[in-house]
């Protein structure tokens, strides 16, 4: 009853890699759009967050058939990465992550903002009188103080691709093995006869690793904030 | 040489200050809140940056609109103390002090952790937390980073301000101790008077963005003019004075000062210490005649140099004794009465108690003055 089947195994094998590869990929990517949008004054602010929320407004199908649109083998950036690195993503898992990356980025830079908005400035004046560089002190005041905030949008993220559907059925479809991720496997359970017992089982195993991810969060989040001190 | 020339335009608030002095000592900066007084220690540190002018430290351009020199903060290797401590959290104790020391080259390192630790008496807090700390210990783990970072020059802006009277008594003598073994020049940013006449050497005294007047402390708070930037704030005169001798059955020291010799209280120091010493105009009383039959230890022949033109029922009255500034407080009656005009010979009786030794300082010893500003 505990043991998992292979056709569950592999799905949550899927979501797992899927996920951790979105939030490993838009990381450096999150924190460069938070740090833009919390510091910096440029002509298009307005429109780059525009951007980036747009996910979190319209249907996930838009989003996904844009992708598609965008990095289908002859779309315009999907081709150039064809041809400069081999690389397709249309209707593969690297496809699956990069549709729950987009999905879940507005929820990463969002936290990712929030904490380095919360940054006392004051504290990285302090850091360059002593002699360090911009950099360094980016590194070793600004980077630890908002640590929390990069935690919680990495789970947050992470969390939100786990339960990508709408684009990722759009973008690269349902194929077994390839892009059937546990909420797809889920869908198809659904629309077989006799599925049920199957798709519960899905949603349990759901339901435990969204719990699993939220419990480790707060773990790391105590541990992290007794460490800065705040 | 500290050299500071500085514009700046912010919101409803015009900046030009300039002045220049020896870089020896501790340089106060007085003012009142809102003179201008940070916006300027933050121009020095290259916190923020003057529309044009130019900053010299030792001779070093820092920052120079008309050649393009600017300097970024961590190129200056000047100390900076801030107000509120400014520690950081994620880092224990011994990470504060060793954050700005660690990016001194080892060749520079001419003060070391231990150093720092044994002067300020860091010891027992190393491996706490900032927010274990209290606001004192704060004070003085700020104070101890700053220096380890091994600076031409320190800033120190209202270092006590956000402590209470215990807490500063606290911190206080930690930084005379520093400003008389480290030799590192300070400038020192305050409100409180107190403070300035107990550690600096040189004043700058600045209001509503301006410079009003550099020099020696004990010139500068005994100017008539400048009266109402220093404040009335128990209003006195500031001496350098030092320890003759001990009058062991009396339990009295005397002091030695150009205009006499004032008999005190016995003091902890020994024969030939110096000191400062601030004696209030209030406790400063005036007599035509030597008195005789009185009480009071301390009696000096003088001149009147100076009489305060401001309304009211007392006067003060500045005395010239023997080349030492002298203030006194008295009622406009009693100089009706006695007849008083700038160059009359009286003598000034002193109370040998009314010698405040809570601002009782150190005096630092070196070479003190410098040059006119602008």
């Amino acid at each position: 009853m505990l043991e998992l089947t292979p056709l569950e195994r592999e799905a949550l094998g899927l979501s797992l890699t899927v996920a951790f590869w979105s939030v490993l990929a838009s990381l450096p990517l999150g924190l460069a759009t938070a740090w833009l949008l919390a510091r910096r004054e440029f002509y298009g602010k307005t429109l780059l967050n525009g951007l980036v929320h747009l996910p979190l407004v319209v249907p996930p199908v838009v989003v996904g058939y844009l992708l598609l649109l965008l990095f289908g083998r002859r779309g315009p950036l999907g081709a150039w990465l064809y041809d400069a690195f081999g690389v397709t993503v249309a209707f593969t898992w690297k496809g699956a992550a990069l549709a729950a990356a987009v999905m879940a980025f507005p929820l990463m830079v969002r936290a990712m903002r929030l904490s380095l908005e919360a940054v006392d400035r004051r504290l990285e004046a302090a850091a360059r009188t002593l002699g360090a560089r911009r950099f360094e002190v980016f590194l070793t005041v600004t980077l630890p103080l908002m640590s929390p905030g990069i935690l919680a949008g990495t789970i947050l993220a992470f969390a939100r691709s786990l339960g990508e559907f709408g684009a990722t059925i759009t973008f690269v479809s349902n194929i077994p093995g390839e892009t059937r991720t546990l909420p797809l496997a889920l869908y198809s359970l659904t629309q077989t006869p006799d599925g049920e017992t199957g798709a519960l089982r899905l949603t349990a195993i759901a339901v435990v690793l969204a719990f699993a991810s939220l419990a480790a969060s707060e773990v790391l989040a105590r541990r992290i904030r007794r460490h800065i001190g705040i | 040489m500290l050299e500071v020339s500085v514009r700046k335009r912010l919101a409803g608030f015009d900046l030009d200050i300039s002045f220049s002095c020896e870089s020896a000592g501790v340089i106060a900066v007085f003012g009142r809140s809102g003179a201008g007084k940070t916006t300027l220690v933050n121009m020095l540190a290259g916190l923020l940056r003057p529309d044009s002018g130019r900053i010299a430290v030792g001779g070093r351009t820092l920052f120079d609109s008309a050649s393009g020199v600017d300097v970024p903060p961590e190129r200056r290797r000047l100390g900076y103390v801030f107000q509120e401590g400014r520690l950081f959290p994620h880092l224990s104790v011994r990470g504060n002090l060793g954050y700005g020391l660690k990016r001194v080259p080892p060749d520079e390192r001419h003060i070391g952790l231990e150093h720092i630790v044994d002067l300020l008496g860091l010891e027992a807090l190393l491996a706490r937390r900032p927010h274990d700390l209290s606001g004192g210990e704060k004070q003085r783990v700020a104070l101890g980073r700053a220096l380890l970072a091994n600076p031409r020059l320190l800033l120190m802006d209202e270092p006590l301000a956000a402590l209470d009277q215990q807490r500063k008594a606290e911190v206080l003598p930690f930084i005379e101790q520093l400003r008389d073994d480290l030799g590192i020049p300070i400038v020192y940013v305050s409100h409180a008077m107190e403070e300035v006449i107990r550690l600096a050497d040189t004043l700058v005294l600045v209001s509503d963005g301006r410079t009003v007047a550099v020099g020696a402390v004990d010139e500068l708070t005994s100017r008539l003019d400048l009266r109402p930037l220093t404040g009335r704030y128990e209003a006195g005169a500031v001496i350098e004075a030092r320890v003759v001798r001990h009058d062991e059955e009396f339990e009295l020291s005397e002091l030695a000062f150009p205009g006499g010799t004032l008999r005190v209280p016995g003091l902890d120091l020994a024969p030939g210490a110096d000191l400062r010493i601030r004696i209030r105009a209030r406790d400063v009383a005036l007599a035509l005649e030597p008195p005789k039959d009185i009480s009071i230890l301390n009696v000096f022949p003088g001149m009147i140099r100076d009489i305060g033109a401001e309304p009211g029922a007392q006067v003060d009255i500045l005395l010239d004794l023997g080349g030492t500034a002298l203030w006194a407080r008295i009622t406009a009656r009693s100089r009706q009465d006695l007849g008083l005009t700038v160059g009359s010979r009286v003598y000034a009786l002193v109370k040998a108690v009314a010698i405040d030794r809570h601002v009782l300082g150190r005096s630092a010893g070196r070479p003190r003055f410098l040059s006119k500003p602008g």
